[in-house]
């Protein structure tokens, strides 16, 4: 199959060369190596500048635009200058969603962090074979619908298996997803079990690239095991750490798929999370404007959180080298 | 030291009996006669060994039969929806690595004026969050008249990825020029050296970024969410959460539901199963970049 695709290819690519080869030898005189390839260049990178102009750019100007309109879809957006910021600011519900928010991505990345972390550095001083780590990464193939699906049925009040184990011992089942105090622990726990063995995969990447000698001279001056994880493994594993906890603020923060599924904000907005909220205005209320005023909220947040971050890490770089 | 291995390979075992127990759990159930479940409900083998709930999951069974072994009245197309899934995240797969491949190398390889204002301008799209810019794409795809077609769910992710290009371009960068010098000198032009040459060498980032754009694609929920409610053409994702929304909820059919998450599943554990290896260095491999 490949060499198919090597033929084909090398026919599209003989094609121009051999209708146009006045040009070919002028190039090749030039200035000996270097070339002028802006019109092949211009060519190969207009798909993706296409895409970019089309999905990407151009929505998100409009994304700006509506966020400062009345606009129900189905007629066009009416400029209301900042009236929807107006409402934004005195919207119980989005501070809440806010809030909700917050908790769960604090939860999330925190536990989430913390058990990849451990079971990286397990993983690493245990010297366990990469089917193991295959075994880690299989919630992550497996979408955050399916992953919503067993988990509702597992920990279903009645028939779910955690909550048969539950009963056993307490006497009386726990509403996982039906009671206000349960619902964003227990959707922040769905979600370290998806991510989690992503994550340990990365941070294991991580440790692979410390030196072992770091570790036997860490050894010949007697330092504990706890004492080289805290002051060889951690600060040299710092740039990868960053990481792994920005981009899993990002995905936290945009959860929804999961939410959506098994409570779908509930019981009563208890786990309503932004981007909840967000589809809800839109799709549930057709109110377009002011749900695109909350992802744009949702936008500058995300940009300050990941900056405040990024600074706070660079600040303590000095220490670590 | 002794007991410290000892309590690191509890915490192992633990981790992963919590990571794979849920994958048996599916299976379990989908094996179970969904009445009999009650009765035994934590039994850790299937309750009534039956195929029933695959059967109504394929919609092979009969009425009469589902309805002797709880299933509900909620249907599912799942061959359709599979298909689908295919289609959506086959496609989308295909165009987003082939124009990353092409935009790559002419960031990577070529000389021309303007590109690296024009590379820096596309990294940006990196920085944005996809919720800014699904609400108005959904705006532009009704506008187009693409909601409900395999064109509405695709185009926008089709021609663009700036992860893609970043990651692809970085390993072309690092790439020896001496073939490519050679095949210049014998007078090949520069879409010449990127299909015979370079492209040939960067097989194996391509089939990382494959894979991995595979998988986050067949898994997406929210923007088929967005621009589909038609069966036709609504991914398995979609028709998954569909299929539990509309039974009710006292008598969900879970032995059936579980079945079709299962067939659901199917393709990437297959995937995982002859892949892995690879996932787990790719992952490692995107990270350390």
């Amino acid at each position: 199959m490949v060499t198919t695709v090597q033929d084909s290819s090398a026919q599209v690519v003989r094609g121009p060369a051999t209708t146009a080869p006045p040009p070919e030898p002028r190039r090749r005189k030039g200035p000996a190596s270097r070339r002028d390839d802006t019109w092949v260049a211009w060519l190969l990178v207009a798909p993706a500048i296409l895409g970019f102009g089309v999905f990407f750019a151009y929505p998100m100007l409009r994304g700006i635009y509506l966020s400062f309109t009345e606009f129900h879809i189905l007629t066009p957006p009416v400029w209301t200058g900042l009236a929807n910021i107006h409402e934004l600011i005195n919207d119980g519900r989005f501070w809440h969603s806010l809030g909700v928010t917050a908790y769960f991505v604090v939860l999330s990345v925190v536990l989430g962090v913390g058990v990849s972390l451990v079971t990286a550095v397990v993983l690493h001083r245990l010297g366990v074979s990469t089917t193991v780590r295959g075994l880690m990464i299989l919630p992550f193939l497996i979408s955050g619908v399916v992953t919503a699906l067993v988990w509702t049925w597992m920990l279903d009040p009645q028939l779910g298996i955690v909550n048969q184990l539950i009963t056993r011992v307490t006497g009386e089942p726990v509403m996982f997803f039906g009671s206000d105090a349960w619902a964003v622990p227990t959707l922040a726990a769905l979600n370290v079990w998806k991510t989690m063995g992503y994550n340990a995969v990365l941070i294991f990447a991580g440790l692979q690239t410390i030196p072992a000698s770091i570790y036997e001279a860490g050894r010949i001056d007697g330092a504990s095991e706890w004492q080289m994880f805290r002051s060889l493994t951690l600060p040299l594993l710092r740039p990868i750490l960053v990481m792994v906890v920005i981009l899993n603020v990002i995905s936290a923060t945009q959860v929804f798929d999961i939410v959506q599924v098994s409570t779908k904000g509930g019981p009563a907005d208890a786990s309503l999370v932004l981007q909840m909220y967000i589809y809800d205005k839109a799709f549930g209320q057709f109110d377009f404007g002011y749900a695109a005023t909350m992802s744009l909220a949702l936008f500058l947040l995300l940009v300050t959180v990941t900056f405040t971050q990024l600074r706070m890490a660079r600040a303590g770089e000095s220490d670590t080298n | 030291m002794k007991l410290g291995k000892a309590v690191a390979w509890s915490y192992l075992i633990v981790v992963l009996l919590i990571t794979i127990f849920p994958f048996y759990w599916i299976l379990r159930t989908a094996l179970s006669d969904n009445f009999a479940m009650s009765t035994d409900p934590s039994s850790l083998l299937p309750v009534h060994f039956t195929w029933g709930p695959f059967k109504r999951a394929l919609g092979l069974a009969t009425p009469a039969e589902a309805a002797a072994e709880g299933g509900s009245g909620a249907k599912i197309d799942l061959a359709l929806a599979l298909w689908n899934s295919v289609v959506y995240a086959g496609l989308l797969t295909l165009c987003t690595v082939v124009f990353s491949a092409l935009a790559a190398y002419a960031f990577a390889r070529l000389h021309w004026k303007g590109r690296d204002v024009v590379f820096g301008v596309l990294l940006t799209a990196l920085m944005v969050p996809s919720v800014f810019t699904l609400l108005p794409n959904f705006v532009l795809m009704k506008d187009l008249g693409l909601l409900n077609t395999f064109g509405g769910m695709i185009l926008p992710g089709a021609f663009f990825s700036a992860f893609n290009i970043f990651f692809l371009r970085q390993f072309m960068l690092g790439l020896s020029n001496e073939v490519e010098e050679a095949a210049i000198i014998d007078g090949a032009g520069p879409l010449r050296v990127c299909f015979r040459i370079v492209l040939p060498m960067s097989v194996a980032p391509m089939a990382t970024l494959t894979l991995l754009t595979f998988i986050t694609t067949w898994n997406d929920y929210f923007w088929p969410l967005l621009v589909t409610n038609d069966e036709s053409v609504r991914p398995l994702t979609l028709a998954l959460a569909v299929f539990k929304q509309s039974s009710p909820q006292a008598s969900l059919d879970w032995a059936g539901l579980m079945a079709a998450t299962l067939v659901a599943a199917l393709p990437m554990l297959l995937l995982f199963l002859v892949f892995g290896r690879r996932l787990v260095n790719s992952i490692g491999f995107t990270g350390i970049k």
